[in-house]
Formats: structure tokens, C-alpha cells, sequence
């Protein structure tokens, strides 16, 4: 077990897990809040770790996520291809951002998703969301300092790259 | 050591064969979603890939498994008090009713043998957890614990306690998803108790409550009506509670009443649901009630009989939920 296959590991069970945090009901009241985990997550191995997160891989994730969610097929393959492409044409300068600047990027590329699954949503014949959809990007953003940092902390505990 | 790195990938990169190999990704993404609108072979892979995904939805569903088996641990005991003494009373009242049908379902066994019909009062149910997932979007479905290998087709009406809930509209190895009649693209056939008007429920936007958008402005209908599926269609059974009705109003083009309704079943706290297995007629709509004519003595002896045999078997399942309401 070399140190490249932990960290190889540790990559793919952050993805699996935010997969998993997808599909995990909450409470009613919380449920519109509740942020796109798989988006979080591949932004920070983008953002941390150059050239592990590829087109291909975000367009795999989301077909895998397509496939539990069972809405139409291609639909998150789509929205996390364009979300890691603007995050690694912006990768350089996002890295400098301090972390109160990154969380507004973070807002930023969280909007432009749900504006994609809108004009999907909107394309294939669904109705306009009721006004709480929107607070989901909001959230996202919020917990964007502590999964960066929890994240970070625990890749640096488990000494992987 | 990060800063080595940095210096390889441009900093204000415009690389175009990254944004080409985008392209070709967006364009695939968005073949696969035209194709899977057409033909809806998602299902078909999801089938295939079932192996994979149904021990992702059971590990999904734990939480909420894990909360609800916490609560029920450390209910206290005067809730649990309180809930067997309701759930007492439900029974007394639920079994009153039923010896009450009793006799009516009896003598309507003894008509039907005389008529010859095969189609009994009795119910084939199955019940079914409901696994707690998220399905994402506008939360229009459930997921339940019974699937292909358990007889589950999709079609299948599901109903709770208090009434019709939705239909299976996918089915897996050993899961399936129900469509709830408060999807927006889900409509029902309904009639309204009181008076007998037939009309047509649709889901609603926010997916709380039931759209009746086409009502004749002459119709008799005010909020509080109860609402019964009609069995037109085929699909569901006649005779079920939908939901009752909260406001009535002429609809925005001027040309119909548009009613809203609250479905009679709990949309969002049904834990354990009820899969019916006897589907509704399946030769369709039932025959238009005979109008009042001559008593059926009179009448030559086959015809009497079906037009007698058809509003009975529409008609007769209502009684049992009519007490509460009929006032």
C-alpha cells in the first residue's frame, strides 16, 4: 500500500460519499437547503489537486449520479462538466482568492449549476421551481469554509496526497 | 512546492483542446438526455446497473431509518400512551364500520354470484416500506422496498391508510418508485362525492396539493366535497378517498371552476404503504348509469340485469367512508 494508492483511495471515497450525502433524505423543512454535495466536492480536488479532476471524470460522476437519481441520464454529467471546466480555466487564480473571496466564486459557479438544471429542467417540459429551490446554492456557499477545511484537515491528518 | 505546479498551467489559460474536449462532453451529455427523454432507456440500464445501485439507496435510507427507530427508543411513555389510546379508538371505529359492511358485503357476494361476476369487494394487498431517499428534483416520489422479484408491476395503484397515494411507475430487481398524485404530470380520474361529477385531479407545482383545473362553471361543487377515484381509466379502483376540496374559484380563463384539493393520504409521513394487486376493470370505463326507467322486473331479463350489475359495483364501496362527511 503505497502512499499514492491511499490517497487514490481517499479521493474516490470523498466522491462516493458525496454521492451518497445526495441521496440521504432530510427533514421537510430542510430539505431545499440541502447543498449539491458532488459539486462541493469535486471543486475542492480541482482546487487542491491539479490534474486529478477531469472532464471525464466530472461527466462519469455525474452519469453515475444520473443513474441513482433516475431523473434523465446525462443531465448532472452535464452540469459537472461545466462546473470543473470553469474551475480549471479559473483554477490559478482561484487558488490565490483568500477564503471569504473563494466562497463567493463558490456561490458564483453554484448559481450558474442551478441556472443549468433550470434550463434543462425547463427544456424537457418541467415547471418553475417554487422560490426555496434557489436557497440550495446559497447553503452550498455557506458550508463551502468548513468542507474546504475539513476536507483539507483530514488529507493532511491521513498524510496523502 | 504547490508553486511548480502553478507555473506549468497558464494563467489566464485559453487552451483549446480543453475547451474542445468540453464540447464534445456538453454535446454527449446532451444526446444522452435527448435520447433518454425519447425512449426512456434509463429505466432499462438502471434495471441492469440494479445490483449496484439498490444497496447505495438501503445505505441512503439508513438515516432516516436509524432516526425513526431512535424515536420510537426514546419516545416517552405518555406519547406512547397517547398514540395506543388514538390507535384503540381508530380500531373501535374502524371495526364498527366494518361489521357494518359485513352484512353489505356479504349480500353484495350473494348478488354478484347471481349475476355471475367474478370481481369481489375484497382487496389483494401487499404492503411495502417506504426507503427513505431522496430522488432530488421536486420530491414527487417514493421509493419502496418491494420490487420486480415481489410481483410489482408498474401501473400498480398505491394507497395508505387514508387513501390513494399514487402508482408504481418504475420498478427494479427489488425497489420500485411511485409517481405521487401530486407530481404535477400526474392525473387521476376523481369524482366528487356529493353530487357525482366527474372530473380529472391533477398534481400541482408546489406538490402538496391536488389542481382540478376543469370544472363546468354550472357545477355544484364547494370546498369540503370529498373526492373518490371514479375508475375511469382503468388504472385505479373505484371508491377510494383522493382528497377533500379547499377552495373553489372560476379559473383564470374565465371558462371553468378551478378547485384545489388536499390529498386524503399522508403524502409525507407514510412510512408503510399498500400496494393493490386487483387492478380496476379492465374493460375501461364503466357503462353511463341507466336513467330511471322502468323498475327491472319489467324490463327483459338480460338487459335489467347488466344495468342493474354496473352502478352497483361503481356505487358500492363509497358508503363505508361517507358517514363523517354526508351532513
Amino acid at each position: 500500500m503505497s502512499r499514492q494508492s491511499a490517497g487514490t483511495w481517499w479521493f474516490g471515497g470523498t466522491l462516493a460519499l458525496s454521492l451518497l450525502f445526495m441521496l440521504v433524505p432530510l427533514p421537510d423543512v430542510l430539505e431545499p437547503c440541502k447543498p449539491y454535495w458532488p459539486a462541493l466536492v469535486l471543486l475542492y480536488w480541482t482546487l487542491e489537486a491539479e490534474g486529478r479532476v477531469t472532464l471525464g471524470l466530472a461527466f462519469t460522476l455525474g452519469l453515475l449520479a444520473d443513474l441513482l437519481v433516475g431523473v434523465v441520464l446525462g443531465e448532472q454529467a452535464l452540469r459537472l462538466c461545466a462546473l470543473v471546466f470553469i474551475a480549471t480555466h479559473f483554477r490559478a487564480r482561484l487558488r490565490l482568492f483568500p477564503m471569504w473571496q473563494l466562497t463567493f466564486a463558490v456561490l458564483a459557479l453554484l448559481l450558474n449549476d442551478r441556472l443549468l438544471l433550470l434550463i434543462v429542467r425547463m427544456l424537457s417540459g418541467g415547471s418553475l421551481p417554487p422560490v426555496s429551490w434557489w436557497l440550495s446554492p446559497l447553503v452550498g456557499a455557506a458550508l463551502w469554509p468548513f468542507v474546504f477545511l475539513l476536507l483539507d484537515d483530514l488529507r493532511v491528518r491521513a498524510r496523502v496526497q | 512546492m504547490a508553486r511548480t505546479r502553478d507555473e506549468s498551467s497558464p494563467l489566464f489559460a485559453g487552451n483549446s483542446a480543453g475547451t474542445l474536449r468540453l464540447i464534445v462532453y456538453l454535446a454527449l451529455a446532451l444526446v444522452l438526455m435527448v435520447l433518454d427523454q425519447r425512449d426512456g432507456w434509463l429505466w432499462r440500464i438502471r434495471y441492469g446497473a440494479a445490483v449496484a445501485v439498490e444497496p447505495v439507496y438501503r445505505l441512503a435510507g439508513m438515516p432516516s431509518a436509524g432516526v425513526r427507530m431512535l424515536t420510537t427508543a426514546f419516545a416517552d411513555r405518555q406519547y406512547l400512551t397517547r398514540q395506543n389510546q388514538r390507535l384503540r379508538e381508530d380500531l373501535l371505529l374502524a371495526n364498527a364500520k366494518l361489521n357494518r359492511m359485513a352484512a353489505v358485503a356479504e349480500q353484495n357476494a350473494r348478488l354478484k354470484e347471481l349475476l355471475d361476476t367474478s370481481d369481489s369487494l375484497g382487496l389483494k394487498v401487499q404492503l411495502a416500506h417506504v426507503i427513505g431517499v431522496d430522488m432530488g428534483a421536486f420530491r414527487y416520489r417514493l421509493t419502496l422496498s418491494l420490487g420486480a422479484r415481489d410481483g410489482v408491476e408498474a401501473g400498480q395503484p398505491v394507497i395508505d391508510a387514508r387513501g390513494v397515494l399514487g402508482q408504481v411507475s418504475e420498478v427494479l430487481p427489488t425497489t420500485s418508485m411511485v409517481m405521487l398524485i401530486t407530481d404535477p404530470t400526474h392525473a387521476l380520474p376523481v369524482v366528487i362525492e356529493r353530487t357525482g361529477l366527474r372530473t380529472i385531479a391533477y398534481g400541482s407545482r408546489d406538490g402538496s396539493t391536488l389542481t382540478l383545473p376543469d370544472i363546468p362553471l354550472a357545477a355544484d361543487v364547494r370546498g369540503g366535497d370529498r373526492l373518490l377515484t371514479s375508475g375511469i381509466g382503468g388504472r385505479f379502483p373505484s371508491g377510494f378517498p383522493v382528497g377533500t376540496i379547499r377552495t373553489v374559484r372560476p379559473a383564470a380563463n374565465g371558462t371553468f371552476l378551478e378547485a384545489h384539493a388536499d390529498p386524503a393520504a399522508d403524502i409525507d409521513r407514510t412510512d408503510d404503504v399498500l400496494l393493490l394487486h386487483d387492478l380496476a376493470d379492465p374493460q375501461g370505463p364503466p357503462a353511463p348509469v341507466q336513467p330511471a326507467g322502468p323498475p327491472a322486473g319489467l324490463a327483459p331479463a338480460s338487459d335489467g340485469g347488466a344495468a342493474a350489475a354496473e352502478p352497483g359495483t361503481a356505487r358500492h364501496p363509497a358508503p363505508a367512508p361517507a358517514p363523517g362527511a354526508r351532513r
